[in-house]
Formats: structure tokens, C-alpha cells, sequence
């Protein structure tokens, strides 16, 4: 198959982003001091298995994050390759039945008819008015589908029944190795795991890699026959809307807090380390900021975003182009309005560091103002900045969510937990209720956010010398 | 302490100064008067009298911040800046973009959002540090283990959760309350009972946690443990000792929302159809009233210095090491 790789603008800063961690990771690696941390919040049990879940997370979002286009099928041979206008990513391409299997409207979760009444055309000619049966889900029955439930429990226990023999194997490869490691047999291994007495939580670890793995099997099995979590008001399964929520969540979190470390390691070094009008001007400039109410400030900007792109139209060749820019300008204006808070904590922290003794010494052997910032002060400063990212990270995926209400949010073409549940809050109103749409959103932000408060606690009480 | 309060107040001048010119530097920025006038009048099909007119009419019909085309002073005043953002200091709001007088606006719905933002205030208020306390008491025990489990995961569920969960169970299961609207006089309580409810709730689990962590560290101290070993009993030790002393870096975040409370919740008030200021905000933002847009920030930051010099004054009260400078 001939693709055309088109990645959008957000996929190159997660690329960079990727690039950046992973020459952290190398950079740390061997520092004794850097990497001491790091240990602690492996050693912390909550961590581990919230690490695990986010780790699912970022992969369908990195999956999610490769875009191209496919070629048309070719009309003859010799013909010049046209690709398909739409760009779909690689996770699109993985979960083809979720994206293609489209209803028309409506339907309840594991259900075989529409959630609405149609009238419909009998056989004998006359019309009755029923829920017309839906095209995809359950369609592999046949005509018949009286014993969908019997269906349905048989995949459910056919997935748990898979999820629990690649566990076990998992379990049995991982004891093998650890006991050989080591130097124990294999029962005392398991023991020990059992009580919780290695080094590593691996009894959590391998808890949450359990509940992963059902979750995943019995969708895996459930997910191509049935639409899981129902259909959204065009049709759409609610699972693949929620899986493809997860890269916008996870883009928000992590690009606004990046776009507004510069700002807030910048300023917040210099007015701390130089005092004076510097000090005065930069303290005016965040005062100002942060005197505008955040929401009304991101709604300001983010309507002008809007006013902005309504007049160069023709700048954006597609849909998912014209979202992507939508959601970088979000992700610039939420690091622009929040990079104030940090920045008074590192101008805080900066005041303190100055002082200190081996900074006046650097003063007295004669270093230039620039490299005591760098080497003496920027490392000494970098525990409250992961502190905050992490920290940061879980209350932007929850900003979202009231941005899309307010009306400022991500782009109405976009998939997020945001859209989703203001869709379906318009739908509330409605007898029966459609529910899952909100259910939907309202498991994978929690897991998500959950997930990532825990892992930032534990960071916290790793990098933070106050907890030590 | 008036000089102090005058010095502060004057300080604010030149925040404000810079608020102004921020909002109107991204207003304008990408977006001229002939463009405002054309999204109000519609897109297509504008005739430029059309276009002169809505200006002229709503005060566009200026150079945007410096007029080269007058004389001395007015070279500087004869802007759109200049009249759209001076007469705010006198908070003279001017008219929305559809003709309605915003000063009278704020005026009305100022008091709907009091009566829903300030109970949700003063009773969160109660509820976390009370429930922080209690956390505080049991410390290291199953009780403060699951509490914190349990704040977490409350910090973990989107506000709009607490919000669409109340209304459905409460209005729409039990139809013990309207699900939304509003009165005024007595009739106010039944329509602010659940969004006051689920207000608090909403919030329960970082100010809980974060109290919490206050009272903690406040626990290590030297006095504590100087309580503790004249033998007083942990129930005295924490009400009268460490209460006490944690309220100031409670105060920090709490008197700084004070004035804001004005401004009432975005969210909240237009899920449950409050008419209060929050609801004004988001139907300005949502139908692109600049005008609305610009006076609510403008009200938003004169709110939030208030704020802030509240809590230095309030800092003075609680705290007699703390001298004014």
C-alpha cells in the first residue's frame, strides 16, 4: 500500500518532545544525583501502576500521533497515484472496523438496534414504525440475532480467557528472570513478589498489567462485532471517539506546559538573579497577566484565534489541518496565560539560590553572569519545574473539558473528552437518556487524570526536598 | 496603615493601565473595526456605508491608539483606546455591541452571583477544613489513608461531572429541586440549594488535600510537641494550637478570591441558568461581544488586586509579626 506521510504540526513537537525525553533520559542516566529521584518514585507502588496506565495511554496517543495519507486505488495500471484527501493516522489504520463501522444515529452500548424510532418499509409493503436493526453491530449473527447475549459472554470470557493466558505467561517469563537475577528459586520468588518484598513494587506492576490486559483482550474480542460503548448522535462508536480523545488530552497537557517553561525559566531566572528594574519590570509583567481571570483571558485570545482563522480560510487545505493549527494556538495561549505561577515560584527559588555560597564563589572566580544562570542556578531549580509539569498535566486534561463548554475549547471537528461530553449534555434532557457518551468520557479523563495524579504525588515526594 | 492602602491602591494604576492595553492589543491585534462590524452585520453583503455606520454608531469610527489627524492631547485621547478603556477607571462600562447599557447588566446580575458564590464560599470553606482537621486528627491511620484515596479521585472527576451527576440524580431521579432557573427573594433557595451542594463538592478534594498538607506541616512544630508534652489533649493541641497558627498560609489562597466572588462561576451559573455574571460572560463570549468581553476582564482584574491587598491587610490581622511597609 502507497502512503503519503503528511504530519501535522502537533505531531513534529510530540516528535521533538520525544527526542527531548529521551536525551534526558541519557543525560541522567549517568548521574548518580539525578537518576536518585527516579529510583524513589520506582519504588513507590502507586506510581508503578499509574506509570503502567499512562504508558497505554501515550502509546495510543504516539500511535495516534503518525498521520499520512493512503493512495487511492489506482483506476489502471501506469496511472499516476492520487491519495485519499482524508488524513488518517496510524491508530485510525489499526482500529479500521471502530472508524468505518458508522450507524446512523444513536445507538445504546452492545446494542443490535438504533436508539431511535424509524418508520420503515415491511416486506408485505406496509410501514411500521420500530428500531430498525443497526448495520454493524451484531451484524455477523445474521439475520436471526436473537442470542446476542449468549454472543456476547462468549467473546467476554473467550478475551478474559486470553488476557489471563498471556499474563500468566508474562508472570512466569518475568518470575524465571527475576529468580535467575537474583539467585532465588522460582517459589521463593513468587513469594516474595506476593509480600511485596522486592525492590521494584512488581506485585502492583503486575496487578494493574492484569486489568489492562482484560480490559484490552475482552475489547479486542467485543470491539470489531459490537459498538462497546454505543454510538454517538451521526453514528460514530463512542469507543474510537474516546481512544481518539486520548492524543488531545494528552497533547494539551503536555505542549502548554512546554510552551510555557521558556517563558517561566527565562523571566523567573532573570528577576530573581538580577533584582533590580529587571526584577520590577518582569514582576509588572506577570502581576498583569495574572490579574486577568485565566477563563476570560483564554476565552479573549481563543476568539480571536477564531475571528483570525475565519479571515485566511484558505490557508488550511483540510479539516484536520485547520483543527491541528486550532489546537496548537490552545495549547500557545494556555502556556501563555499560565507560565506565571511558575515563574514566581523560580524567581522565589532564585532570590534564595543567589545568596548561597558556592554561587558567590562562581561570582568571585570570575563567571560570567550567563553561566552561573545555567550551571549553577537552572539545575538547582529544575525539581520545582518537573514538579510543576507533572502537576500541571492532569489540571489542563480536566481544562479542557470546561473550555470545549465554554465554547473556546479545541476545535468542534476535533475528537476530546470536551466535545464529547458537550454533545451529549444537550442530549440529557432526552427519554430514555443517552448516557454513554458521558460514561465513556467520563472513564477514560478519569483513569487518565487519576493516573496522572498519582504518578505527580509521587514525584513530588521524590524531588521535593521540603518532603524529604 | 492608610498610607499603606492608598500606596497599594495607586500601585494598581499602572497594572490596570497594562491590563487595558493588553486586552485591547489582542483584540485588535488581528482583528480591525471594519472586521467587527462585518461579523455583526453579517458576513456576506456589506455595504461599506453599512460598515461606517456600525462604526460611528458603536464608537469604532477612531484611529486605534494613536490619532494623527488631531491636535496636541487629542492626538492621544481622540482613539478608540482611549474611549473604549479611560472611562472604565470611572467603571462606565458603555453599551454592549447589541445596544444594551453593560454597567446596568453587572449591576442586575451581580446579586445572583453573590447568592450562589458566596455560600459555595463560606461553606466550602467550613466543610474542607473541618474535613481536612479530621483528616489531620486521624494522620497515618486507615481513616486519613482512604480520606486522602478519596480526595484524589474526587480531584480526578471533571467539574462538569459533579455538575451533570447532581442534576440528574437530585432534579431529575428525585425531583427534589428544579434542575435549573432562578428567583429572587426566598424563592432563590430552592434554585441555589443543589448548585451550592455541588459546588462545594467539586471542591472538596484539592482544598481538602491541600489543607490538609498545611495542617501536617504545621503539626512538626516546635510548639506542638511543647504542647503536647504540658499534656494537653490532641483535641486541644489542634483546635486551639494548630488551627490557629495554619490559618495564615490558608489565608494566602483563600481572601485573594474574596472580590472575585463578584464575578461569580462561569460553569455553574450557566448549567443551572443562573442570571449572574458568569452566565453573562459565557453568552458574551459564546455570541463574540467584545465589548462584554473587555468590561468583564476589566472587572475581573480591579476584583483580583482587591484581593490582593485584602490578604496583605488580612495578614497584618492574623499575624502581629507581620509589620505594614
Amino acid at each position: 500500500m502507497m502512503l503519503q506521510m503528511t504530519p501535522l504540526w502537533t505531531d513534529w513537537l510530540i516528535y521533538a518532545l520525544l527526542l527531548i525525553i529521551a536525551l534526558y533520559a541519557a543525560y541522567t542516566r549517568s548521574k548518580p544525583h539525578l537518576i536518585a529521584p527516579w529510583r524513589k518514585v520506582a519504588r513507590s507502588p502507586a506510581a508503578m501502576a499509574s506509570s503502567i496506565i499512562l504508558l497505554c495511554f501515550v502509546s495510543i496517543g504516539l500511535l495516534d500521533s503518525v498521520h499520512f495519507r493512503e493512495a487511492l486505488a489506482q483506476q489502471k495500471a501506469g496511472d499516476k497515484i492520487a491519495y485519499s484527501g482524508e488524513i488518517i493516522s496510524l491508530f485510525d489504520y489499526l482500529v479500521t472496523p471502530l472508524r468505518t463501522h458508522v450507524e446512523k444515529t444513536y445507538s445504546a452500548p452492545l446494542a443490535l438496534n438504533l436508539f431511535a424510532m424509524e418508520s420503515v418499509e415491511q416486506r408485505d409493503g406496509s410501514i411500521a414504525r420500530i428500531f430498525p436493526r443497526l448495520k454493524y453491530g451484531g451484524s455477523h449473527l445474521g439475520q436471526e440475532r436473537t442470542n446476542s447475549r449468549s454472543d456476547q459472554w462468549h467473546l467476554l470470557i473467550q478475551g478474559s480467557v486470553l488476557a489471563m493466558m498471556l499474563w500468566l505467561s508474562l508472570c512466569v517469563t518475568l518470575l524465571s528472570v527475576l529468580a535467575t537475577k537474583l539467585n532465588t528459586c522460582f517459589a521463593g520468588m513468587l513469594h516474595r513478589i506476593w509480600r511485596g518484598e522486592t525492590d521494584l513494587p512488581w506485585r502492583s506492576l503486575l496487578l494493574t498489567t492484569a486489568v489492562l490486559l482484560w480490559v484490552g483482550m475482552v475489547l479486542l474480542q467485543l470491539a470489531p462485532k459490537y459498538h462497546v460503548f454505543g454510538t454517538d448522535k451521526v453514528g460514530q462508536d463512542v469507543l474510537y471517539l474516546a481512544l481518539k480523545s486520548i492524543r488531545t488530552g494528552l497533547i494539551i497537557g503536555i505542549l502548554a506546559t512546554l510552551v510555557m517553561l521558556p517563558f517561566a525559566l527565562l523571566f523567573g531566572i532573570l528577576a530573581g538573579y538580577f533584582k533590580g528594574w529587571v526584577d520590577d519590570l518582569i514582576q509588572y509583567i506577570y502581576t498583569v497577566l495574572s490579574s486577568i481571570p485565566s477563563v476570560l483571558l483564554i476565552a479573549a485570545a481563543v476568539l480571536m484565534l477564531q475571528v483570525y482563522m475565519d479571515l485566511h480560510k484558505e490557508a488550511y487545505t483540510s479539516v484536520a489541518q485547520r483543527a491541528d493549527v486550532r489546537l496548537l494556538f490552545l495549547c500557545l495561549i494556555l502556556g501563555v496565560t499560565g507560565w506565571t505561577s511558575l515563574c514566581r515560584l523560580l524567581r522565589a527559588e532564585t532570590l534564595k539560590l543567589r545568596e548561597f555560597d558556592y554561587v558567590q564563589a562562581a561570582h568571585a572566580l570570575g563567571a560570567s553572569h550567563w553561566k552561573i544562570m545555567t550551571r549553577h542556578i537552572v539545575p538547582n531549580v529544575m525539581h520545582i519545574v518537573l514538579i510543576t509539569i507533572t502537576l500541571e498535566f492532569s489540571s489542563l486534561v480536566l481544562a479542557e473539558a470546561v473550555l470545549a463548554y465554554v465554547g473556546v475549547g479545541v476545535d468542534p471537528s476535533m475528537h476530546s473528552w470536551g466535545n464529547m461530553i458537550n454533545g451529549a449534555r444537550l442530549e440529557l434532557a432526552r427519554e430514555p437518556m443517552v448516557w454513554w457518551l458521558l460514561a465513556a468520557a467520563f472513564l477514560f479523563m478519569f483513569v487518565l487524570v487519576l493516573a496522572a495524579n498519582l504518578f505527580a504525588d509521587a514525584v513530588r515526594d521524590a524531588f521535593d526536598p521540603r518532603v524529604q | 496603615m492608610i498610607a499603606y492602602v492608598l500606596r497599594r491602591l495607586l500601585y494598581a494604576i499602572p497594572i490596570l493601565i497594562g491590563v487595558n492595553i493588553f486586552i485591547f492589543t489582542l483584540f485588535f491585534a488581528v482583528n480591525t473595526p471594519d472586521n467587527m462590524a462585518r461579523i455583526h452585520l453579517g458576513m456576506k453583503r456589506v455595504t461599506p456605508d453599512a460598515i461606517a455606520k456600525w462604526k460611528s454608531e458603536h464608537g469604532y469610527d477612531k484611529a486605534l491608539l494613536f490619532n494623527n489627524q488631531a491636535s496636541n492631547t487629542d492626538k492621544f485621547t481622540q482613539t478608540i483606546f482611549f474611549s473604549k478603556s479611560v472611562p472604565m477607571f470611572a467603571f462606565k462600562f458603555g453599551a454592549a455591541d447589541d445596544g444594551r447599557d453593560i454597567g446596568h447588566d453587572i449591576k442586575v446580575r451581580m446579586l445572583p452571583s453573590l447568592a450562589l458564590a458566596a455560600p459555595v464560599f463560606l461553606l466550602g470553606l467550613l466543610v474542607y477544613i473541618s474535613f481536612a482537621l479530621i483528616l489531620a486528627f486521624f494522620r497515618a491511620t486507615y481513616v486519613d489513608y482512604v480520606g486522602v484515596v478519596l480526595c484524589v479521585a474526587m480531584m480526578s472527576i471533571s467539574g462538569l461531572f459533579y455538575i451533570i451527576g447532581g442534576q440528574f440524580l437530585i432534579s431529575k431521579l428525585l425531583h427534589l429541586v428544579p434542575i435549573s432557573g432562578y428567583q429572587g427573594g426566598t424563592d432563590a433557595f430552592k434554585f441555589l440549594v443543589l448548585p451550592v451542594v455541588i459546588g462545594v463538592i467539586g471542591g472538596l478534594g484539592s482544598s481538602s488535600r491541600w489543607y490538609r498538607t498545611i495542617f501536617l506541616e504545621e503539626m512538626n512544630r516546635d510548639y506542638v510537641r511543647t504542647a503536647r508534652a504540658k499534656g494537653l489533649p490532641e483535641r486541644i493541641v489542634l483546635f486551639r494550637h494548630v488551627l490557629r497558627n495554619a490559618l495564615i498560609p490558608i489565608l494566602t489562597g483563600v481572601v485573594v478570591v474574596i472580590p472575585s466572588l463578584f464575578m461569580g462561576s462561569l460553569v455553574s451559573e450557566s448549567f443551572f441558568g443562573i442570571p449572574g455574571l458568569g452566565s453573562y460572560t459565557i453568552d458574551a463570549i459564546r455570541s463574540q461581544d467584545f465589548a462584554i468581553v473587555h468590561a468583564m476582564v476589566f472587572l475581573g482584574s480591579v476584583l483580583y488586586i482587591l484581593g490582593l491587598l485584602l490578604t496583605d491587610i488580612s495578614y497584618t490581622w492574623v499575624d502581629p509579626r507581620v509589620r505594614m511597609a
